[in-house]
């Protein structure tokens, strides 16, 4: 066991997978010898040379076609967007390509691709470049949709992403690649995590805290906070939003009575309503009170500091929802 | 902002009730617990406390008028307000009984409005008001009704309102929602409410509702000053109600008060739905006299038992030997409870009330003494809390003390058994085939058919009279 970056461990998952599997390359933006816009694929270059660390042109759709061109004909490519938020100029390949072809192939042809890089409000970065995008993804079926919140679920979920068969849009927290967290060697072989299991990241009776990415830490400063008040909150990652592990959610949501959403993008037709739908259709008798969300607003991100954290879920609002919640008001 | 506040539910099965006595008046300060008003219901006088905070800008009703629930009594509010919309409203809302939920619930709606509405009108300014909005104009000026919190329409209030846990949980422990009262929003009975009642803390609804209840309670029984005018003022609407004489003069009608529609209603019912026989037996009380006698001696000016304390012992205890009569019948299913709650009926003015003396087969006979003559004089004064009538298992009715030799009483649903104390009487008896003077006394028991078979009734009586005949097994 060593503790590692989540930046550490996502290079570390594609070091280890390129080694094992010689049909696995990486391309995108600067990943070779500028080592990726957030140093990632650090390294990667000198160890699996330009052939299978290849920079490619700012031109996203036509590196996702190629992705999806390349995955069709048996490689296992690692798609990396500088963020997500460029995904948009390539959204028609990964909908309309990567997530159909195996269906309208009528089995012909399965897509082992993976999408990945930085997603969600980062600091300062302006509208366009502050989204949380996954509510659009894993809206589409024949995608999965991962959201690691730790190195430990980087490192794990990463791995198993490019061993699926299936394309996985992989979104990394953009201000979470500092962050560090206990990680088994690889070469301990339990080192893989299943996509499509939700983690329970801090234990607690009172009330469920749903959050992913970025938002599992500011659950965990809130339930903190909480517990000096004698507000003991389950946090439950789902890790994965697509395939949803809806039971061990609504396992969480049993015991307590309570749940609370919370999500960094917007509140219409976010992922986090689809969850309140699961957790209301699963828990009805055991609900105390109305699922309560937590959400950006309903803006474009504003450039400003001050504005930019107010209009983001923080520990305040958290604690709010939750005592609406418990009729604590 | 100002609001209508509705009369609220008060007692389990209360439809309207009569303002008594407002004990504060337009213009003072109220805090969340606050006793406003005294509203008869038709069970007993009832403490209307606030839920919120605020001044009082408008009393809607006079004292003595009859209120349909739901329906506006006052605006609370900011001093100084402008009330006369709200009036207006509250008006119409009257006419139109039952009053429309908005009105009669302002509460949830107004605090599921209030927290998102900075977010409304403009989030970046209500957040951070030093700085100018940097939205982009349309976002910032107009349409984004998505954010907008929808006004939902809510339920007619007369529907008890709990979670879905809540309800869950009251079938789990067995406790019956329409005798707790909710502390969430709109009344909404929630978990901690159950588990609150299921502790035996009662009905008495938010905490600081429950504090001020109780404190008036404390209060009443100290001989305050509130509680002299209390009764009073009751007794003083009572008899303004309007006596209608015929044209003739032959006859008056006096409007039936809440207490008096509701004993038609249920003993209507009762009567109607319920199967009911009659099992008579005669005991031999001069044992129970004894007993009774040489209790009072011990305990002197400690207290005192009376021969119905003793009967509500022998009644529960022998429940507990024949447990097939402390239950009732279920529609599908015939009950039975594992605790045993004596119902005594008490004679008040204008009507009867039923208070309970729960696990009474646990209690000491003067535990029972104190208890019974705590609820029969708070009973005749009309201060029983909710829970305090209600919950019995089975209950006992005693016409002695005014001379009925005996009677047959109508059953209390949903109990299954209701036994009819009848007097003491001096007569001859035969012992050992000599007539000699005895003492008698004559109860009867009525059972609903549909849980009780006559052989089981009267092998509950056979238990009962073992325990009168022998009253030092009470004892045991």
């Amino acid at each position: 066991m060593a503790v590692i970056s989540y930046r550490e461990a996502l290079n570390q998952a594609m070091r280890e997978e390129m080694e094992r599997d010689p049909n696995v390359f990486v391309m995108g933006e600067e990943v070779g010898h500028y080592n990726g816009a957030y140093k990632v694929t650090q390294g990667l270059l000198q160890r699996f040379s330009e052939r299978r660390i290849v920079d490619a042109p700012i031109a996203e759709m036509g590196f996702a076609g190629i992705g999806v061109g390349a995955a069709m004909v048996g490689l296992r490519p690692i798609i990396e967007f500088m963020t997500f938020n460029f995904s948009l100029v390539a959204i028609d390949q990964i909908v309309n390509n990567a997530a159909k072809i195996f269906q309208m192939s009528g089995g012909q042809y399965n897509i082992p691709i993976v999408f990945r890089g930085p997603s969600g409000p980062a600091v300062q970065v302006g509208s366009q470049h502050s989204q949380a995008l996954e509510s659009y993804y894993a809206h589409v079926p024949g995608l999965k949709v991962v959201m690691p919140s730790t190195a430990l679920d980087a490192k794990g979920l990463l791995k198993s992403a490019i061993r699926d068969d299936n394309p996985v849009v992989f979104m990394e927290g953009e201000t979470l690649y500092n962050t560090t967290w206990e990680v088994p060697d690889s070469a301990s072989g339990d080192d893989l995590i299943p996509i499509g299991v939700a983690d329970i990241k801090r234990v607690g009776k009172d009330i469920t805290l749903i959050a992913w990415s970025k938002m599992v830490w500011t659950c965990l400063d809130a339930a903190k906070q909480l517990a000096e008040e004698g507000i003991e909150c389950e946090v439950v990652d789902p890790r994965t939003l697509r395939p949803l592990d809806v039971e061990t959610l609504a396992a969480s949501v049993n015991k307590t009575g309570r749940c609370v959403i919370v999500e960094i993008g917007w509140p219409v037709a976010g992922f986090g309503a689809e969850v309140a739908y699961q957790m209301q259709r699963h828990c009805m008798d055991a609900l105390d009170a109305p699922i309560e969300r937590v959400t950006s607003d309903d803006v474009p991100m504003p450039y400003a500091k001050n504005l930019e954290d107010e209009v983001q879920p923080q520990v305040k609002d958290i604690v709010a929802a939750v005592k609406r919640a418990l009729y604590l008001e | 902002m100002a609001q209508i506040l509705g009369l609220p539910k008060l007692s389990p099965t209360m439809e309207e009730g009569v303002l008594v006595r407002w004990t504060r008046k337009e213009g003072d300060k109220v805090s969340p617990g606050d006793l406003i008003a005294e509203v008869e219901t038709d069970k007993a006088n009832m403490d209307f406390n606030v839920e919120d905070e605020g001044v009082l800008l408008k009393l809607l009703v006079k004292e003595g008028d009859t209120v349909k629930l739901g329906a506006p009594v006052a605006i609370i509010g900011k001093a100084g307000e402008d009330v006369s919309a709200l009036v207006e409203q509250a008006k119409q809302a009257g006419a139109a009984a039952p009053a429309p939920a908005a009105v009669a619930a302002p509460k949830p709606v107004a605090s599921a409005a209030a927290p998102t509405e900075p977010k409304i009108t403009a989030p970046a300014q209500a957040k951070a008001p030093a700085t100018p909005p940097p939205s982009p104009r349309p976002a910032a000026s107009g349409a984004r009704p998505a954010a907008r919190e929808p006004q939902i329409a809510q339920a007619p209030t007369a529907k008890l309102l709990a979670s879905p846990l809540a309800k869950t949980l009251a079938i789990e422990l067995g406790l019956d929602l329409r005798t707790i009262q909710g502390s969430g929003p709109g009344g909404r009975i929630v978990e901690r409410d159950v588990r609150q009642a299921a502790d035996g803390v009662g009905s008495s609804s938010t905490t600081g509702n429950g504090h001020a209840s109780d404190a008036a309670t404390a209060e009443a029984a100290t001989g305050h000053a509130d509680e002299a005018a209390a009764p009073t003022q009751a007794l003083a609407v009572r008899h303004a109600r309007q006596l209608v004489p015929d044209a003739a003069g032959d006859f008056e009608d006096l409007p039936a008060s809440n207490m008096r529609k509701r004993i038609a209603a249920r003993l209507t019912e009762a009567k109607r739905d319920i199967p009911h026989f009659y099992l008579m037996r005669k005991l031999d009380a001069a044992p129970l006299l004894a007993f009774r006698a040489r209790l009072n001696e011990l305990l002197g000016d400690r207290g005192k038992v009376s021969v119905n304390d003793l009967v509500i012992k022998a009644v529960a205890l022998a429940l507990r030997r024949v447990p097939e009569c402390n239950a009732s019948w279920e529609g599908d299913v015939i009950r039975y409870y594992h605790r045993v709650h004596v119902g005594v009926a008490v004679a008040i003015e204008d009507g009867l009330v039923t208070p309970v003396v729960r696990d009474a087969d646990q209690k000491g006979i003067g535990a029972i003494a104190a208890e019974v003559k705590d609820l029969a004089e708070r009973a005749k004064k009309r201060g029983l809390k909710g829970h305090e009538i209600t919950g019995s298992t089975f209950t006992v009715s005693n016409l002695g003390m005014l001379g009925i030799e005996r009677f047959t009483a109508i059953l209390n649903p949903p109990e299954a058994g209701i036994l009819a104390i009848g007097a003491t009487v001096d007569e001859p008896v035969v012992v050992k085939d000599q007539v000699v003077p005895g003492k008698r006394l004559t109860v009867t028991m009525s059972c609903d058919h549909r849980v009780i078979d006559g052989a089981l009734g009267a092998r509950w009586l056979q238990a009962f009279a073992e325990l009168f005949e022998k009253p030092e097994s009470l004892a045991l």
